[in-house]
């Protein structure tokens, strides 16, 4: 990977230039945080032409090393207003490796009212009229690709949220079943549609490889990262069996089921939105329960979900939308749940923003709680067409809350908070403040240890040990996100030393390096602290790392915990 | 004494999902999962009303116990 692409929408042209040696060895994350954080001025407008949309495949992205297709997307986030990077499978990142591309930076934005694709192959990158896509969504547009280029077509698109530049749009990513896999959380498919780019297509012929530099060392490190995927009870076993909705049941056991918006930890009607369910539907309907989201993933957490006639209703069905959906908005039925996830699929936006603002909609007295039907029809008429109604919503929770006047209103850095109570599961909460992407919970997945008893064990109701296990989850993933590895391979990772060390060995035997896994956890502080001192150049200082202040004075049962952490145990996070 | 047992995920598998239990006074996780059937090593986490325990936990009588294989999701 030796180009990067300038695209510069002000005046249409591309460049092709080297990389500088102090990018060489970034990719992913790290490498879209550090042009980001270089080349954005930190006070800009999100959705002006100072804003840049950086994609880059992580540092293994196209190798044959197993879990190795993600691509980063970076920007200052027009939903948070802080730095961005949101990844995802899909067949772009792998693509655009073997054509040697390391990243594409956009740049600028048209003065004309004219909306653009960019299209992508071994001679350059073109910019195409697009008026014609205008107005389609993201399945329609998919399709007509495939019709004008053939199945194998890369492609990156926009729906009508992304056009009209709403905060909770996503940026859609073609998978290897002409499906859809997002770059989900931040609002960049507004960066995107700020940039008047409808769509990008990726035509890979004539790629290449990429180059290994030592093949040995390379493939007996991959045959024991493999191996070891495959040896965890939960990379090998439970998620290609039951998805990540497998959490339902465990977080609703623990207390920590975020339900009817933040109201209660447990939820009566777990049983039927849970992952055994899940499963059981699955299988008795014919779908699939085990899929990758890219080519090379041997987890496989994705599935195939199905109508009773065995008809696709939505794939990659994770459990922060089916917990957003079903459990905090109320929904008791699976398949309504599903073709939400479709449709927000479809229209582009965040799976986990649009089911935690369709939860604050009900608070709001929008819509009727448990209405999934309603749910579909707001989705489809009102955020997908962009009525006024569907332009609160479509900006996410945080603007569904000022609109309406409410106080339950959970967001962090105006991000929506995902599916893990951070009274009742305490080091999540401390990711959630931390975070430099407002709340995320893949940021640092403290779930593992306060739940999963994965990588040890810390307490969820207790507020020792948070926020090291935080910070330290922070780092590692912060360095995880720039190989291009899904975050899954952290379960290995975390209990399995041999899987880290061949993860190193990949990384060395790709770029004939002598990494150590202290030059890693560097990598990832440095990632962390480009990112967080964006932020506060940005504006943001450490009066915003802090929770709703709700979560301080409602306990939630059945622990009636509280947040409960002071101002001055949060801003350790930052001493490393 | 009498006991419940909810089961999860693969646990599930040719037995219940939730069901009473008699067993011995001062039983253990441990001795409920091998009236189950279950080896330890298999046990991924074990509560008792939403806390987490060990498999050396004894149990009271009444108690509802939530077991769960090594699973995870994110
Ligand atoms: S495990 Fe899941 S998220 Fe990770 S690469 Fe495979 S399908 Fe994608």
């Amino acid at each position: 990977m030796n180009k990067i692409f300038r695209i510069n929408m002000s005046n249409l042209t591309t460049k092709c230039e080297s990389v500088p040696e102090e990018w060489a060895g970034l990719g992913g994350r790290g490498l879209t945080s550090t042009i980001v954080a270089a080349e954005v001025p930190p006070r800009c407008h999100p959705l002006g032409p100072n804003n840049k949309l950086v994609f880059a495949p992580g540092l293994l992205t196209g190798t044959p090393a197993a879990q190795s297709g993600r691509l980063s997307a970076g920007a200052k986030s027009p939903l948070t207003g802080t730095i961005k990077e949101s990844n995802a499978g899909g067949t772009a990142a792998q693509q655009l490796a073997r054509m040697g591309i390391k990243a594409i930076i956009i740049e600028g934005a048209p003065t004309e009212d004219k909306w653009y694709r960019l299209h992508i192959t071994m001679d350059g990158i073109t910019f195409e009229a697009a008026d014609s896509l205008v107005g389609k969504q993201n399945f329609a547009i998919i399709d007509e690709m495939i019709d004008t280029f053939g199945p194998k077509i890369g492609v990156l698109s926009i729906g009508v949220p992304g056009e009209m530049r709403m905060c909770a749009a996503n940026i859609s990513v073609k998978d290897p079943d002409q499906k859809i896999r997002s770059h989900g959380r931040g609002g960049l498919g507004a960066v995107m549609g700020s940039k008047k780019i409808k769509c990008i297509t990726i035509d890979d012929t004539g790629a290449s490889k990429v180059p290994i530099a030592d093949p040995d060392k390379f493939r007996a490190a991959a045959k024991i990262f493999a191996k070891s995927l495959l040896d965890h009870p939960v990379s090998g076993e439970g998620l290609p069996t039951y998805g990540t909705n497998i959490l339902i049941n465990i977080l609703n056991e623990a207390g920590g089921l975020p339900t009817k918006n933040f109201r209660y930890g447990q939820c009566e009607h777990h049983e039927k939105i849970s992952g055994e369910t899940m499963h059981d539907t699955i299988v008795e309907r014919g779908g699939k329960h085990k899929h990758g989201c890219h080519a090379g993933c041997i987890i496989q957490c994705s599935q195939v979900y199905v109508d009773r006639a065995g008809g696709y209703i939505t794939s990659g069905f994770e459990y922060e939308t089916i917990w957003g959906l079903g459990a905090n908005a109320m929904i008791e039925d699976l398949d309504d749940i599903a073709k939400c996830d479709n449709l927000m699929d479809d229209i582009g936006i965040d799976s986990i923003e649009g089911a935690v603002l369709l939860a604050t909609a009900m608070e709001a007295g929008v819509i009727p709680w448990g209405d999934g039907k309603e749910c579909q029809r707001v989705l489809r008429d009102e955020i997908g067409k962009g009525t006024p109604l569907g332009r609160i919503l479509g900006n996410g929770t945080g603007m569904v809350g000022t609109a309406y006047g409410l106080v339950r209103v959970p967001v962090v850095k105006n991000q929506g908070i995902p599916a893990y109570d951070p009274r009742s599961v305490k080091g999540i909460g401390i990711t959630y403040a931390t975070s430099t992407m407002g709340a995320d919970h893949t940021a640092g997945y403290t779930i593992a240890t306060n739940i999963l008893k994965v990588g040890g064990y810390v307490d969820p109701l207790t507020k020792d040990g948070q926020v090291e296990l935080s910070r330290n989850l922070q780092i590692a993933t912060a360095a995880v996100d720039s190989t291009g590895m899904c975050v899954f391979i952290a379960f290995p990772a975390l209990d399995i030393p041999e899987s880290f060390t061949a993860l190193i060995d990949l990384l060395n035997a790709t770029y004939g390096l002598d990494l150590t896994a202290d030059d890693v956890t560097e990598l990832g502080k440095k990632i962390l602290k480009i990112e967080h001192d964006f932020n506060t150049a940005a504006g943001f200082s450490k009066q915003d790392d802090r929770l709703p202040e709700f979560f301080s004075y409602e306990p939630i049962p059945p622990h009636n915990a509280v947040w409960d952490f002071t101002d001055e145990e949060i801003d350790e996070f930052w001493d490393f | 004494m009498t006991i419940f047992v909810k089961l999860f995920a693969g646990f599930r598998e040719n037995r219940f999902k939730v069901a009473k239990r008699e067993v011995k006074d001062d039983c253990t996780i441990a001795d409920v999962l091998e009236q189950l059937g279950i080896k330890e090593p298999e046990l991924g986490v074990a509560l008792i009303d939403g806390r987490h325990v060990t498999s050396d936990q004894v149990l009271h009588a009444g108690v509802t116990i939530s077991l769960f294989p090594k699973v995870g999701g994110g």
